[in-house]
């Protein structure tokens, strides 16, 4: 009974992460659509916004006679994005672990990476999507003028993509806050309303107070929503920015910092548990 | 595996309190205990998912508290809680998570050991309690673990399901895995494990096989016959000799309503873990 059995043979590695999070990116997206509601929510708030804004604000302009549709088209995009990545994901992710799923990953020795990178490939597909249903219903309801050329949609392109990256890192970050799922998910919610508001999503970046304007330089979204301003507005409106022009370099650095050092932190820090005391 | 001193406090209230424990390679280890005794501790312990605050711990050669990868692949984990996305059906679940295992075990061949064929094409979400053990168990043998843990694995099943993780539980066995499960079910420990430990307010109070768990309280017979109307017992080791010795004195040479009772595997656990046991007047004598 308590014989010593001679060892098994060595077995084969485990598949490698990339395979694995291959197959994640596969079952996140599948996951997404079978959630009616996140699928509706996600599609349809910055569409709805849209309608809305478009229908009391319309008639305004912006700085540089640019029309209220048209600098409301950036914001709204930049705050779809922030939806799809850090509001989802940072809900999706303290649910899976109060839900006991993230166990389940731990215990299969799942590296941590390839989950995000499961969870990163899902937002980047549902943020395609969404942007391809807000952009022709803006540019044929609204006639909002698209990006103007290559190199403005090209800028439209990375802008969207690190700040889907971006909001994916923040995500995993706030799904770790302390207590229940269901009140990290109002926490969420709360801070990207008023990050909304702080990052010229609503109004003009330029009229809010400046430690508003401080405050919101730390996070993505206000770079994010600046970056789209960048591809949707006229050159001329550049010179209505708070640094006088687009800043694209700044941009790009303050996204892909949030990238490389969120993830970082991510990894390091990520807890497959509640407690692991 | 081996455990020396394992200590696991939560505040000031040791949960484990110097538990000591070997498993063999091949064998088939149940823990049995009441609820909170620390069963649960110890086994995520050992699946190196929890913390200890003391002792040595070697499970397949590695502290589990800085196993990695290879490792985990040996190890094969079904938790009392784990979860799974509701939104899947068992063998979409199943799919997905064979691409984990470096070989792992066919979907097919999966579900029918736990029995959910007709389940197959169900969502998880509508699954009754029993039936999601059942996919849980068929998600911990899946990467055909060398070493596998089973946190209550059976809390849930009906019987028929029960018997059916008995003999996977066997077929386990039989490749030469190694198994160590908790469970409330005394029937359960003595049907499949070599060897069980019984684990009281974080100790193993005793460790042996089924049928030679608590050897001391169970060579004590309870004797009981009627005498003058009144019920007269005994408790003794060698109940062969009582018998005799009341024949002997016995005016008709007969002894109404006499038994020689043993203690059930019940009644040794009980009084193992220190609850009040129910004197059994139904068998006589070798216990289940």
């Amino acid at each position: 009974m308590t014989t010593v059995l001679p060892a098994p043979a060595p077995r084969t590695a485990p598949p490698s992460a990339a395979r694995i999070a291959v197959r994640r990116v596969g079952l996140e997206l599948k996951l997404f659509f079978r959630e009616r509601q996140q699928v509706v929510f996600s599609f349809a708030y910055p569409v709805i916004m849209l309608v809305i804004f478009a229908a009391v604000l319309g008639g305004d302009e912006r700085p540089g006679d640019v029309p209220f549709t048209q600098y409301f088209l950036a914001g709204i995009a930049a705050t779809g994005i922030m939806l799809t990545s850090f509001q989802a994901l940072g809900t999706a992710i303290a649910t899976e672990r109060e839900n006991g799923q993230l166990e389940r990953l731990q215990v299969l020795g799942t590296p941590p990476v390839a989950y995000f990178a499961g969870k990163a490939g899902q937002v980047l597909v549902t943020t395609a999507a969404q942007l391809a249903l807000l952009l022709p219903l803006a540019r044929y309801g609204y006639d909002v003028p698209m990006p103007a050329d290559l190199d403005h949609w090209l800028t439209f392109a990375w802008v969207a993509v690190l700040g889907a990256l971006a909001g994916t890192v923040l995500g995993v970050a706030v799904s770790a806050l302390p207590g229940s799922a269901a009140s990290v998910t109002t926490g969420i919610s709360a801070f990207a309303i008023v990050l909304q508001f702080f990052s010229g999503v609503f109004f003009g970046f330029t009229e809010l107070p400046s430690w508003m304007q401080q405050a919101a330089a730390i996070f993505p979204l206000k770079w994010l929503t600046q970056g789209m301003r960048s591809a949707f507005l006229p050159e001329e409106a550049a010179a209505f920015e708070v640094a006088g022009g687009w800043e694209h370099g700044r941009t790009a650095l303050v996204l892909a910092a949030w990238v490389i050092i969120g993830a970082v932190v991510c990894v390091r820090t990520f807890r497959w548990r509640r407690s692991e005391g | 595996m081996q455990l020396r001193g394992l200590v696991k406090r939560y505040g000031d209230r040791a949960v484990v309190d110097g538990l000591d424990l070997e498993v063999a390679r091949g064998e088939v280890f149940a823990l049995l205990g009441p609820n909170g005794a620390g069963k649960t501790t110890t086994i995520e312990i050992l699946e190196g998912v929890r913390k200890r605050d003391g002792g040595d711990v070697r499970v397949l050669g590695v502290d589990p508290a800085s196993a990695g990868r290879d490792w985990r692949a040996r190890v094969g984990v079904v938790s009392q809680g784990s979860g799974a996305a509701q939104e899947l059906s068992v063998r979409e679940i199943l799919d997905h998570f064979s691409g984990y295992h470096a070989t792992p075990r066919p979907t097919a061949e999966l579900i029918a050991a736990v029995g959910l064929e007709e389940k197959a094409g169900t969502r998880v979400g509508r699954l009754s309690g029993g039936q999601r053990r059942r996919l849980e168990v068929a998600l911990g043998v899946q990467g055909r673990p060398e070493l596998v843990f089973l946190d209550e694995p059976t809390t849930g099943m009906d019987p028929v399901a029960r018997r059916q993780f008995w003999e996977l539980i066997r077929g386990l066995r039989a490749e030469g895995a190694t198994v160590l499960l908790t469970t409330h079910y005394l029937d359960e420990a003595a049907e499949l494990s070599d060897r069980v430990g019984v684990i009281a307010d974080g100790r193993l109070v005793e460790v042996a096989p089924p049928d030679e768990l608590g050897a001391e309280l169970r060579r004590l017979a309870t004797v009981r016959w009627s005498e003058d109307g009144a019920v007269r017992e005994v408790r003794t080791a060698t109940p062969g000799v009582v018998l005799r010795d009341l024949l002997a004195t016995s005016v008709t040479g007969d002894l109404p309503g006499l038994t020689v009772t043993r203690p059930s595997l019940e009644d040794v656990y009980l009084s193992l873990v220190g609850a009040p046991s129910t004197v059994c007047t139904d068998s006589e004598g070798d216990p289940r």
